[in-house]
């Protein structure tokens, strides 16, 4: 299948092994990538929530781009895709808005007519791909790992805008892909709660802890690592997480993957082709457990 | 349908202290403050959490605190953790949540309770009150008649006004579960309605308040409030109006209103996020304290070799971003 791809800004700054895993996975699966090198960063939300015609029209141009392609648009962060979907359900529910955006638009030569569907990387391999598809290909089960979901907020809330209301189904998609990888998904509170990193600049002890919480109570569940579909919870709970430990005075030590890299691994990629080696927390006793190393 | 309720338990101070004997037969007496009781019933397909409470209290345990009124979410009573999660307790349909069989019940942690499931709500007023949730009236007040406002400006407030106070969204709150001292959801909902109300004459001193550390800053952002109110209330999005009218006003004076503008100056400028210059920006280039706080995360990154690139690319056409900043205009356009 062919989808219009938008890697968003972290996968191509301070998370490359993002990027670099999604485009190995995707290419064993099959799924055609065609990268939307010209679209804007989607504001995050921040941006939305201070001016909305601007976040309107930025995005709409996105969505626009992908309409083009003729292909759904794939997103590989929960930010990203929480943020696109808002958008694309205010102009669906809106039609003034979103002929005022395509006002905007016009000028850059684009005109979004309301059609693209958005889906995250986890949605397609669920929904498009499908398990029984990818079963084959995998190479290396993860038996004996235990792995904790940590979905991140923008891709659960609000269900609403993520048609979650339709498909209920789609907050089990974690939880379905490490099963079937041969490991063993952990069950705890954590795992559709916020990592913290919203407000990592206005406050950060608050931050800090939040993720340290949810890290702390899916290790006393049992986890080896945290996999997330979100690039700003891996900033939040990889890159900070031996300032969190800090904050919450006791040793974390809980390695977390980008979605695709676990995938990757169980395809039979090396650890170092899924940059498994670039984390701030080592991955070394995760990886030992399905006997790799970094 | 059986089912299997495990009910979080809190010991009141007094029971605690052993002052307390009979009529409450205290199965946790001899436990720590709060534990947890499992109750096997057998309800109807089409019962609600509530009326497996009310069962266990008029049939197993008569000692069960159970705070609930209407049973039809209009008082606002029922508001507890159903597996983790803020439900009223009355309008939740059991086989819309029992999980393996069964659900657990309790008070979320962040509050606390005077005794099993009556959470304590000493916080949640508190907080309440702290945003002076009245209206100031402008003076003069009209003579022989009534305040007359639009139905315009009645229709922005009308999301709030169906609050019914029932604690939801501050029991699911993330960033009160880790800073008690946060506002909260439903007292910010609540200070938008009268910083937008037209007979409001402190406006500008509530925004100023607002924007306060505690106040709509420390808002995680995380929806947890718009997805668990039962009245479609959205506290987030009436936070984020606050945050925009005090951005409007002036108060520009905090790591949110940096990291906004640092965000949009670094999408106007290239189209995608420079991650190496939006934190030191949001922190305050001049605030020392901050900025040494966040040097440890960026060695770790360094050392990761997950610094982002030291030149920030543009995305390819970036003018046609820059443009659509011009065209909107406001704040972020330069």
């Amino acid at each position: 299948m062919k989808v219009a791809f938008w890697p968003g800004c972290v996968s191509k700054g301070a998370c490359p092994e993002l990027y670099v895993s999604t485009r190995k996975v995707c290419e064993a699966l099959g799924v055609e990538l065609r990268e939307l090198y010209e679209a804007s960063c989607t504001g995050a939300g921040v941006l939305s929530e201070q001016n909305p015609a601007l976040a309107d029209s930025l995005n709409g141009m996105t969505l626009a781009m992908a309409e083009r392609e003729g292909a759904d648009l794939m997103t590989i962060c929960s930010t990203c895709q929480g943020v696109l979907s808002a958008h694309n359900h205010h102009f669906q529910k809106d039609p003034q808005r979103l002929a005022k955006a395509n006002e905007v638009l016009a000028e850059s030569g684009f005109h979004y007519g309301g059609t693209t569907k958005v889906k995250h990387l986890l949605w397609i391999l669920v929904e498009d791909v499908g398990l029984d598809a990818i079963r084959p290909l995998i190479q290396r089960r993860l038996t004996g790992l235990k792995v904790a979901p940590f979905y991140g907020c923008y891709i659960l809330r609000p269900e609403e805008y993520l048609g979650i209301k339709e498909r209920p189904e789609r907050k089990t998609y974690l939880e379905q892909i490490i099963s079937m990888l041969g490991a063993e998904p952990v069950e705890y509170l954590g795992k559709s709660k916020c990592c913290g990193f919203p407000m990592v600049t206005m406050n950060r002890d608050a931050s800090l802890t939040m993720g340290g919480n949810h890290m702390l109570e899916a290790k006393s569940k049992g986890a080896d690592l945290l996999v997330t579909p979100c690039p700003l919870c891996h900033l939040n709970l990889d890159a900070q997480q031996p300032d969190a430990a800090r904050v919450m005075k006791t040793k974390i030590d809980v390695p977390i993957f980008h979605l695709p890299q676990l995938l990757g691994l169980a395809f039979g990629f090396s650890p170092e082709e899924l940059r498994l080696d670039h984390h701030v927390v080592s991955t070394s006793k995760a990886l030992e457990k399905v006997e790799l190393k970094v | 349908m059986n089912v299997k309720f495990v009910i979080g338990r809190y010991a009141t101070d007094r029971e605690v202290a052993g002052e307390l004997g009979p009529p409450f037969p205290l199965p946790y007496a001899d436990k720590p403050r709060k534990t947890y009781q499992t109750f096997d019933l057998d309800l109807p397909d089409e019962a609600m959490v509530l009326d497996g409470l009310i069962h266990i209290r008029e049939y197993e345990d008569e000692s069960l605190c159970v705070r609930c009124s209407c049973r039809c979410a209009i008082c606002g009573s029922c508001a507890m953790w159903i597996n983790g999660h803020a439900k009223l307790a009355c309008t939740t349909k059991l086989r819309d949540v029992v999980q393996d069989g069964s659900v657990q019940i309790e008070a979320p942690p962040s509050v606390g309770a005077v005794r099993d499931l009556v959470w304590d709500q000493k916080q949640f007023w508190d907080k309440m009150r702290s945003v002076k949730p009245w209206l100031e009236g402008k003076q003069p007040v009209p003579r022989n008649e009534e305040y007359r406002v639009p139905n315009e400006a009645m229709d922005e407030l009308v999301q709030e006004i169906s609050c019914i106070s029932c604690g939801a969204c501050l029991l699911d709150c993330e960033s009160f579960a880790v800073n008690p001292d946060f506002v909260g959801p439903h007292a910010l909902a609540r200070a938008y309605r009268y910083a937008a109300d037209p007979r409001d004459a402190i406006t500008d001193q509530r925004l100023k308040e607002y924007s306060e550390p505690n106040g709509v800053w420390d808002c995680t952002h995380c929806f947890e409030c718009v997805q668990v109110c039962p009245k479609g209330v959205a506290p987030l999005d009436q936070i984020l109006k606050i945050r925009r009218m005090a951005v409007d006003a002036g108060y520009t004076h905090n790591a949110g209103t940096r990291h906004a503008d640092a965000f949009a100056e670094s999408v106007r400028e290239s189209g995608r996020l420079n991650e190496l210059t939006l934190m030191p920006k949001s922190v305050g280039l001049f605030n020392l304290v901050g900025q040494l706080q966040s040097l440890p995360s960026a060695f770790n990154l360094l050392r990761a070799g997950k610094l982002p690139p030291i030149i920030h690319h543009k995305v390819p056409n970036w003018q046609r971003i820059k443009n659509i900043f011009k065209r909107i205009g406001g704040r972020f356009a330069r």
